[in-house]
């Protein structure tokens, strides 16, 4: 968007006029690029009826916790909240109470990430653990009289709407992923066929917009007045105000997750409910439903279609405000209170922060990381301190809270005469000699390294599971980088599933004048009327609407808008944003049915999932779905009714709901007989572009071989005698550039092809996955897929299927990636087309891609304290909405290169050395990558020893921040991407390559160094109390066969597969109490899953299964590995301490490191 | 004989020039944001064979005339363009490719290269200038 666009006095501030010309016809329409502007779609009179105060309602996203909810979520909820935004306290005390019997509380909205819902249950269901905590400070005793705060809550939160059912139901939800999560997502309950809805909704539209071909169009207006979603649960509410659709309402609130019963918890009527029926409120209610379908999938791991459900409500509810004429004053008035309440005083200064913030203060607790937001802890298998004196989770995160603030500048100021070496740094910098430290691995998986930052602007930093850089202390100056030799970049994952976003829906997004920022938390406000940029430093006007803070209600408070308070918001996008209308949600499937594939017998596998899944296809009305089936020739269906003659058929699934199905019944019947052993893939895939290149949309492919006719026909390059081979690996990169071409016209159109690979022999991947990697697709890899012979391929091809079909996606969309003025991107990692030097264009976008940059620093950064980075995601979702979701990260910059190294993220500079030994073994050669990987960690380590004064001479000594580097070195060499001397089929290879690149950091690191945990010998001991459940939490082992027992059974995490590794003399007991065998000679040596038997020893370890899979979004296969079976050398292959024929041991390495040091 | 050799080498010298500038034109356009890599790289690839001829003419046309020395300056120029194009790899779409552009650097060393060989156009022009100037008046 244009800056005249917003600074046009034509368009007034609050009628959202969507005229080009009130827009100001010059502005150009698309924040990122050029693009002429589209016409409006309606006129802006029919939404604008409201007084410009009203053009802000207010969601009190926060004051939610309804009061009626049981007890268990909402205290669970609000203990989290209130942790995460003033980590005061950790304790059970209903949240409810607690906001309103602390009016004078700091207490905002700082934690806009998802909390995983297991961390609420865990937080809840400790109440005892929570109380072992000294209670922060002061403030505390205020909030914690829990039964007088019931009383309390009701009437002060009135306008929380907390909904009837849905809203509840949404809280059930989330309580409930915590116990089901990592179930297999076979949805227990059906959703009601879109069709009633949808259809419902349709007329809605038509009859508010003057388009009714694009309700997704006709909503957005109302939502324009501006509406702060803090929190994600009033869609629900709209909806059951307006519609009264008990079944969809109930579709809206029961994703089709296995949640079991707790979804369908009645909605306990709290108070909020006599709010509803005034319909007044409605606007003011609006929240963002990505949140809702967020929490769903990013806790159970699964479908985030339900999300579309939600939002097709959430349209009609717009719609259905807009009628009403609600003023949306009324809506808002009541908000303020609670949020006052919510917010009290304690953030004023935060959101200014001085320029001279002093960046280093010292963490009370110079131990480990101690000082991190709860907000952070939330890794997808989080892993909370078994200590039993700690309270759950919250131990590390309120301490440096409970400090009161005095000592903690004191205590900077003294470690200030330390040359800046804080107690932290100092911890993560003591030396280790890692010849002789036998276990360097921590007990469980460590977090990721906390910012040197101020409490305030810690609290409100972005998750690190969003968005990581590798050096969490940046270097002033591109020359002390260079001395510290560890790569500068960030590892992103945008698109994350989040179970909390604020949503925010206003007239004008505000944003730098120069840079184009987005205001965020770190931005510093020079008087009330002006802020400036914390990237390119220029001072720019708030804007009127700007200086109104929706959330207070209060005129004046430009530092209080959400905006402000979180570094994670999503806008609802003017049509400034657009180039085209929205697009609506267009799906492709391309299928092989050659005789290979028919063989395979994927087609019923595919089919029946998509006849499960259909409803749950994240979209509106306007979603179409095709087919075009592929062989020698390419087959068109037209599933439109009353045609005779074939024509290409994409057809909307609500009109041809019934031919669609009817097809996938029939498909895999049609092709049993086929003769056919060719494949013209290349030319399915230029009939899908043309197909998809007026709207764009998702192109799925299918293959089963290699293409061997038309257009990108290949040839096998595979020579299986070099499997092996200790030299070059040759043919890494593509055969030809037809794919890349043919995904550089997709991106064009934003079309987005993903690639599912199902094939026993070679396809040269290398090749065919150029279509997805330039189009932002993803690509899916079954070696050897067979429906019966290989059943457990098929069933991680299901839950694969599963997750894909129905999880979150945004179309057309584009990333920008911006960093303080000194910083700049030089090379980025991941799916996508690079359109601009910092301008990412994704045709699609899925929450469960990765991205990662790396960057370099080009002007010294000495006159500022703070580094910030800023992606900012411009999508449209599945129901044609344009959206902004922006991350706003801060780190600080240091000038010592021991601070450097004190700072160093190991995970995060793995896993961009990962992505950069990739492109050079693609660029140059395998082994100048894997050349390139050793002397990374040479160089560094010899970069610390050159540094460090203090340093024994002998020995290999790295800095306690840097002790697992070799490890993870060393496991990166014996990834199938990376090794050599190891048979590895050139298509794994370049799979593994792929997975590597556009994967999100946690599932790349479980990739690479698996985790193993002995499990037949958990105890209750310092186990994890959730919900009733008890989940035991086994420490973590090393990887490597010393470690592994003919008596015990282990298993091995490695993020997409998991094995049960069962020794030859493993204890009776857990084979047949886990396993239903009577003992180890009768175990099948195929098993892929662990039975669900009712004993103790079972459910825990099923408990503490489905706990490590609570936040995958993908479930990983499963095997049970004997010790004697022939498949344990893929087990073992995993032990990366070990020795192998071609390969150092851990010790080993570190000799060789050590040689090449004294070199 | 000897100045109609020259007045070709100027003309393909001149192109070569106008060439450069084209390239580092294109190429901050594209630093600056203002076309995008997909247009900038077919717009550039269309000219790489042709950059690679004209150099090769000139270089040929020094070594049948026997000026030893502008040939031997020529010469790894020519070469450079030849390599260049010979080693992209199968997948990528020319030596200009719009997915790899942005990446490690590659935009400033095209730029770069493109600079250098301005410059070095422009000493070529002269010493052909020079050289013709001098044939006609020997004549």
């Amino acid at each position: 968007m244009s800056t005249q666009g917003n600074a046009n006095p034509n368009s007034s501030v609050n009628n959202y006029s969507m005229s080009s010309t009130q827009n100001g016809g010059g502005a150009a329409p698309c924040q990122n690029g050029p693009g002429q502007m589209y016409p409006a779609m309606y006129t802006a009179s029919s939404y604008y009826s409201s007084a410009p105060p009203a053009a802000y309602p207010t969601v009190a996203g926060h004051s939610a916790p309804p009061t009626g909810k049981t007890p268990v979520s909402s205290t669970g909820y609000s203990g989290n909240y209130y942790q995460s935004s003033s980590g005061l306290s950790p304790y059970p005390a209903p949240g409810t109470h607690q906001y309103s019997n602390a009016p004078g509380q700091s207490f905002q909205q700082t934690a806009p990430y998802a909390m995983p819902a297991g961390y609420y249950g865990q937080v809840y269901s400790h109440p005892s653990q929570g109380q072992t905590q000294p209670q922060p400070q002061q403030l505390q005793p205020n909030l914690m009289p829990a039964s007088s705060g019931s009383n309390l809550g009701a009437p002060l939160y009135p306008i929380v709407s907390y909904p009837s059912a849905p809203g509840s139901s949404q809280y059930g939800t989330l309580r409930s992923s915590q116990t089901t999560a990592g179930q297999p997502p076979v949805s227990t309950v059906m959703p009601p066929p879109p069709t009633q809805s949808s259809l419902q909704q349709y007329s809605q539209g038509i009859g508010a917009t003057p388009t009714p071909a694009q309700p997704g169009y006709g909503a957005p207006p109302l939502s324009q007045a501006a509406t702060v979603n803090g929190q994600s649960n009033a869609v629900q509410q709209h909806y059951d105000q307006n519609l009264h659709n008990p079944m969809s309402h109930h579709y809206a609130a029961g994703p089709p997750n296995s949640q079991g019963p707790d979804k369908e918890r009645p909605p306990s009527g709290p108070p909020g409910t006599s709010v509803h029926s005034s319909p007044q409120h409605h606007p003011g209610l609006l929240y963002g439903d990505r949140g809702v379908n967020n929490a769903i999938s990013s806790a159970a791991g699964d479908h985030s279609s339900s999300s579309s459900d939600h939002e097709e409500e959430d349209e009609e509810d717009e719609e259905a405000g807009g009628d009403s004429s609600s003023t949306t004053t009324d809506s808002a008035s009541p908000v303020p209170n609670s949020y006052e309440s919510l917010e009290g005083g304690g953030y004023s200064d935060l959101a200014a922060p001085p320029a001279g913030v002093p960046a280093k203060q010292a963490p009370p607790f110079g131990y480990n990381y101690p000082t991190m937001h709860p907000a952070y802890q939330q890794n997808p298998a989080p892993k909370p301190n078994p200590s039993p004196s700690h309270g759950g989770y919250n131990p590390p995160g309120y301490q440096p809270y409970s400090q009161p603030f005095p000592s903690l500048s004191e205590l900077s100021s003294a470690l200030g005469g330390l040359g800046g070496v804080s107690e932290l740094e100092a911890e993560t910098l003591r030396p280790v000699n890692l010849l002789q430290e036998r276990n360097i691995l921590p007990p469980k998986r460590a977090p990721p390294p906390e910012p040197n930052l101020s409490n305030d602007l810690r609290k409100v930093n972005c998750s690190p599971d969003t968005f990581r850089c590798t050096l969490t202390n940046i270097p002033q100056t591109q020359a002390l980088l260079n001395k510290a030799r560890l790569p500068l970049g960030l590892l992103l994952h945008p698109f994350r599933d989040l179970t909390q976003l604020p949503v925010i829906t206003s007239n004008t997004i505000v944003r730098c004048r120069s840079c184009r920022t987005y205001i965020n938390p770190f931005v510093s406000f020079l008087d009330q009327r002006r802020w400036k940029c914390n990237l390119c430093y220029r001072v720019n006007d708030v804007p009127d609407e700007f200086m109104y803070n929706p959330v207070t209600r209060s005129y004046g408070e430009p530092h209080k808008r959400p905006e402000v308070q979180n570094s994670t918001v999503e806008f609802i996008a003017s049509s400034d944003y657009m180039l085209r209308p929205p697009q609506p949600a267009v799906y492709l499937f391309l299928l092989d049915v050659s005789h290979n594939a028919v063989e395979s017998g994927y087609l019923n596998v595919f089919c029946q999932s998509l006849l499960d899944n259909l409803e749950k296809l994240p979209g509106d009305t306007r979603t179409h779905i095709g087919f075009v089936t592929f062989d020698s020739t390419v087959h068109f269906y037209n599933l439109q009714e009353g045609l005779s003659q074939p024509q290409m058929l994409v057809v909307s699934d609500i009109d041809g709901n019934h031919l669609v199905k009817d097809l996938l019944n029939a498909l895999p019947g049609m092709f049993t007989h086929t003769r056919e052993t060719q494949s013209a893939l290349g030319p399915a895939l230029q009939a899908a572009y043309k197909l998809m290149s007026p709207t764009g949309g998702r192109v799925t492919v299918f293959q089963t071989q290699l293409p061997t006719l038309g257009a990108g026909l290949l040839q096998s390059r595979e020579d299986p005698n070099l499997r092996s081979s200790t030299k070059n690996v040759l043919h890494l990169g593509p055969a030809t550039d037809f794919y890349k071409k043919l995904a550089l016209d997709c991106s064009g159109q934003q079309i987005g092809v993903d690639l599912f690979l199902l094939s026993s022999q070679y396809s040269d991947l290398a090749s065919l996955a150029c279509v997805s990697k330039y189009s932002a697709g993803s690509v899916f890899y079954y070696p050897s897929f067979h429906h019966i012979h290989n059943t457990a391929q098929k069933q991680k091809f299901q839950k694969d299927l599963q997750r894909y079909l129905t999880r979150k996606i945004g179309f057309e969309a584009v990333m920008r990636i911006r960093c303080t003025k000194g910083l700049s991107i030089h090379t980025f990692h991941g799916n996508f087309f690079v359109r601009s030097t910092d301008l990412l264009s994704l045709a699609n976008v899925n929450p469960d891609s990765g991205f990662a940059v790396q960057m370099s620093i080009e002007e010294s950064l000495a006159d500022t304290s703070l580094a910030c980075f800023q992606a900012a995601l411009l999508y449209t979702s599945s129901k044609g909405k344009r959206r902004i979701r922006v991350h706003t990260l801060c780190l600080p910059v240091v000038s010592q290169l021991s601070e450097v190294f004190a700072g160093a993220d190991i995970q995060a500079i793995s896993c961009l050395l990962a992505n950069m030994a990739i492109d050079r073994s693609i660029s140059s050669s395998l082994s100048d990558a894997r050349d390139a990987l050793v002397n990374a960690v040479v160089d560094c380590l010899t970069a610390y020893r050159a540094n460090g004064s203090n340093i024994q001479p002998s020995g290999l000594i790295a800095p306690a921040a840097l002790r697992l580097f070799p490890l993870y070195v060393l496991a990166l060499l014996k990834q199938k991407a990376l090794r050599t001397g190891t048979s590895t089929r050139l298509d794994e290879r370049v799979f593994s390559m792929c997975e590597l690149k556009s994967q999100p950091l946690q599932q790349i690191m479980r990739m690479v160094h698996p985790d193993l945990y002995r499990i037949d010998n958990m105890t209750e001991q310092a186990a994890l109390h959730l919900n009733d459940s008890v989940i035991p939490q086994p420490p973590l082992l090393q990887l490597t066969a010393e470690k592994l027992t003919r008596e015990g059974a282990f298993l091995l995490d490695c993020g997409s597969v998991m094995y049960l590794w069962v020794g030859k003399c493993c204890n009776e007991t857990f084979i047949r109490d886990v396993l239903g065998f009577q003992n180890y000679a009768s175990l099948p040596s195929n098993m892929t899953e662990i039975p669900e038997l009712q004993t103790t020893y079972s459910e825990r370890t099923r408990a503490f299964i489905s706990w490590l899979l609570e936040s995958r979004t993908f479930l990983p296969a499963f095997h049970v590995v004997k010790d004697d079976a022939s498949t344990k050398t893929s087990f073992f292959q995993h032990l990366v301490e070990d020795r192998t024929e071609s390969a150092f041991s851990y010790y080993e390495f570190l000799l060789h490191i050590q040689q090449q040091m004294s070199k | 004989m000897e100045a109609a050799v020259f007045i070709s080498s100027l003309v393909d010298c001149c192109a070569l020039i106008f060439l450069s500038v084209y390239l580092i034109i294109t190429l901050s356009d594209l630093e600056c944001d203002y076309i995008n890599a997909r247009a900038c790289c077919s717009k550039l690839n269309k000219w790489v064979i042709p950059e690679m001829i004209a150099q090769a003419l000139a270089t040929v046309l020094m070594l049948v005339s026997m000026h030893w020395f502008v040939f031997l300056l020529n010469l790894p120029v020519a070469s450079w363009n030849v390599y260049r194009y010979v080693k992209v790899p199968m997948g990528n779409m020319g030596v200009y490719d719009p997915t790899e552009i942005h990446n490690r650097g590659q935009l400033k060393s095209h730029m770069k290269e493109a600079m250098i060989k301005l410059g070095f156009h422009l000493l070529c022009f002269f010493i052909y200038l020079y050289s013709m100037i001098l044939a006609l008046i020997n004549d």
